[in-house]
């Protein structure tokens, strides 16, 4: 077991390194020179050179990619006028827009995209479970049917699409809630979930179709086997063997798809925080990207790479740890 | 092939997609046949009043516009919509091609090379199925000059990053059909393995891969649509549906039909392709026919 953790986070830690390397190799040795953009019409070559070591980019690339590792792990300093000023680790640097360090920028969105990533798996899960339950037990042939539907639309509804659509009924049509803008539920609550309702709902659709079709699938298959059949034999009433034996098989699988999941949603809040104009990390990189603020695109590429690659290591972990047959090598 | 046939939504599909992709390529006749372009501004048919949403109903819906005007600019929806399936199409069907070539091959090379190629390549393929391709994708598509031609960068970006799912699948399969008997047959008989490859491994992959590939259609489209929503995909005054539904969020309270047109495009375009991915792995995949039911 500890062997086994040991490798698999020595492993997960050799991608994100990968990772780093991939992204910095090609942020900063593309076509776009920032420092040419930093530096604004009329700039001399004075000025220009003054920026580039400002920024760090007069280095070569592996000095540059060294120093960016080293903040990482240690913090560095930075030139900064006549004076120089830390950076604590993790450092990613500073903005190249904004001049505050982009680990800040990231912890000040994080609330906004983990509010609607785990809002919006709480409710797929519900509702997920919930349908796949009841059409895998055959009470609703009708409800069987939706779900399918849903599972084959999913594919097709891009998630911005589900996001308009529900903002033309409920904010214009209808008028039964706000235009969603982002309160911290520190602040208010209710407020917080009440503007977070429809991205939810947006994020969500796609997702529950899957969990529906996960979890009718397994109902199906752990009825039909033995150990259910000598539950039935005992005598054991029908809602004792739904509840305690087929769910609890049908749910296995659920449960390390919902941490990939989790980071999946993370990463692809981008469009649902972009459509609905909510603050969160997603946002951040579209706007970065726009004025090609290096650092703070880097920064959230590595923040989703961590994310992605944690949660599939929970993911293995929480599968050795909820099915007694699966073993860790 | 026949059994896909007897499958109505297979049908629907096949037939609603094969319109979309008539529609694409004939893009400019169809905006010719209606006397319009995808450039011409169009003021007079817009209500300076309310903010330049165009003038009468349905979002001037006409014998002129079909699918009436751009609010704002004015600017024939009909046209830009059938030139936007170009992009949608377009850069769809580039990637996926791209991502079955890469796929092939990596997972080919996987499959029949040594412990130490297997080993190393699948290493890569884990990484690549870990990246966040949309992520990825913005930052890439951010930092290349804007004069490099868009379309078949969205296509190289969308395939660089999602070519993963295929090496898998091409690896597994070919790990089994290489312990078949035909092919020890053909090693034996002197063939070296990149014919063993050609010859007597790809067959066995088409039905697979093809079933797969098919549904790496619409997610392609998905994620095509994503980034143009996003603002990184083709360069205005080229038209694409996730662009046009991107500035639609700014006009969906006046000019609701603006969502409607290139949103009900969109959708019913992905489904049809859904509709056939599913069609085809019912029929060439007896074993997963209750996946996607």
């Amino acid at each position: 077991m500890i062997g086994y953790l040991v490798r698999r986070i020595g492993g997960a830690l050799l991608v994100l390194f990968g990772l780093s390397l991939l992204l910095y190799g090609l942020f900063y040795l593309a076509p776009s020179d920032p420092a040419i953009l930093t530096c604004g019409k009329g700039c001399t070559p004075e000025r220009l050179a003054e920026v580039r070591h400002a920024m760090g980019v007069d280095d070569p690339v592996a000095t540059q990619y060294a120093h960016f590792l080293q903040g990482l792990v240690a913090g560095r300093d930075y030139p900064a006028g006549p004076a120089t000023r830390h950076c604590p680790a993790p450092c990613l640097g500073y903005s190249f827009e904004t001049d505050q360090p982009v680990t800040a920028l990231l912890l000040d969105r994080l609330p906004v995209s983990v509010s609607l990533a785990i809002g919006a798996e709480v409710l797929s899960l519900v509702a997920g479970i919930g349908a796949g339950a009841l059409a895998g037990l055959r009470r609703y042939r009708w409800l069987d049917r939706v779900v399918n539907g849903l599972v084959l639309a999913g594919y097709a509804v891009p998630v911005f699409l589900v996001g308009l659509l529900l903002l033309l009924i409920f904010c214009v049509q209808l008028q039964w809630l706000p235009f969603p803008t982002y309160v911290p539920i520190t602040t208010d609550p209710l407020a917080w979930a009440q503007n977070l309702l429809l991205p939810w709902v947006a994020l969500a659709v796609i997702q529950t179709a899957a969990y529906a079709r996960l979890t009718r699938a397994g109902i199906q298959e752990t009825l039909a086997e033995d150990h259910i059949r000598t539950a039935r034999a005992y005598g054991l009433p029908e809602s004792r063997i739904v509840w305690r034996r087929a769910l609890r098989g049908a749910l296995l699988p659920l449960v390390t798809l919902t941490a990939i999941d989790l980071a999946a949603i993370m990463t692809s809040a981008v469009l649902t925080e972009t459509m609905f104009g909510l603050p969160g990390v997603g946002q951040l990189l579209v706007g970065a990207v726009n004025q090609i603020d290096l650092p703070v695109v880097v920064g959230v590429t590595m923040l989703t790479g961590v994310l992605i690659v944690a949660a599939n290591t929970v993911a293995d972990f929480l599968y050795a740890a909820v099915d007694p047959r699966v073993e860790l090598r | 092939m026949r059994r896909a046939l007897r499958d109505r939504g297979f049908l629907f599909g096949a037939v609603a997609a094969l319109l979309m992709v008539l529609v694409a390529a004939t893009a400019p006749l169809l905006a010719a046949a209606a006397g319009q372009d995808y450039t011409t501004y169009h003021d007079n048919l817009l209500d300076s009043a309310r903010g330049g949403v165009p003038l009468g109903r349905f979002g001037g819906i006409s014998g002129d516009h079909w699918l009436g005007v751009e609010p704002g600019t004015g600017r024939d929806l009909f046209a830009r919509v059938v030139y936007g399936a170009q992009v949608s199409l377009g850069v769809a069907i580039g990637a996926t091609i791209l991502e079955v070539l890469i796929g092939l091959l990596v997972g080919t090379a996987a499959g029949l090379g040594g412990r130490w190629a297997d080993t190393i390549l699948t290493r890569l393929v884990d990484l690549v199925l870990a990246l966040p391709i949309l992520v990825l994708a913005i930052s890439l598509l951010a930092i290349v000059p804007p004069d490099w031609p868009r379309p078949l960068l969205l296509a190289t970006v969308i395939a660089v990053l999602g070519w993963g799912g295929t090496a898998r699948i091409t690896r597994g399969e070919t790990l089994t059909l290489r312990t078949r008997d035909y092919v020890a047959a053909a090693r034996l008989s002197g063939a070296g393995w990149f014919r063993v490859a050609r010859r007597e491994i790809l067959p066995g992959l088409t039905a697979p891969v093809l079933t797969y590939a098919a549904l790496l259609l619409p997610t392609n489209m998905v994620v095509e649509a994503g980034l143009s929503f996003l603002g990184v995909g083709v360069r205005p005054p080229t038209p694409s549906w996730g662009q046009m539904l991107s500035s639609a969020t700014t006009w969906f309270r006046a000019d609701p039909m603006y969502v409607f047109i290139p949103g009900g495009l969109l959708f019913l375009t992905l489904l049809s392709f859904v509709l056939v991915a599913n069609g085809l792995r019912r029929a060439l995949d007896p074993r997963q026919s209750e996946v996607l039911r």
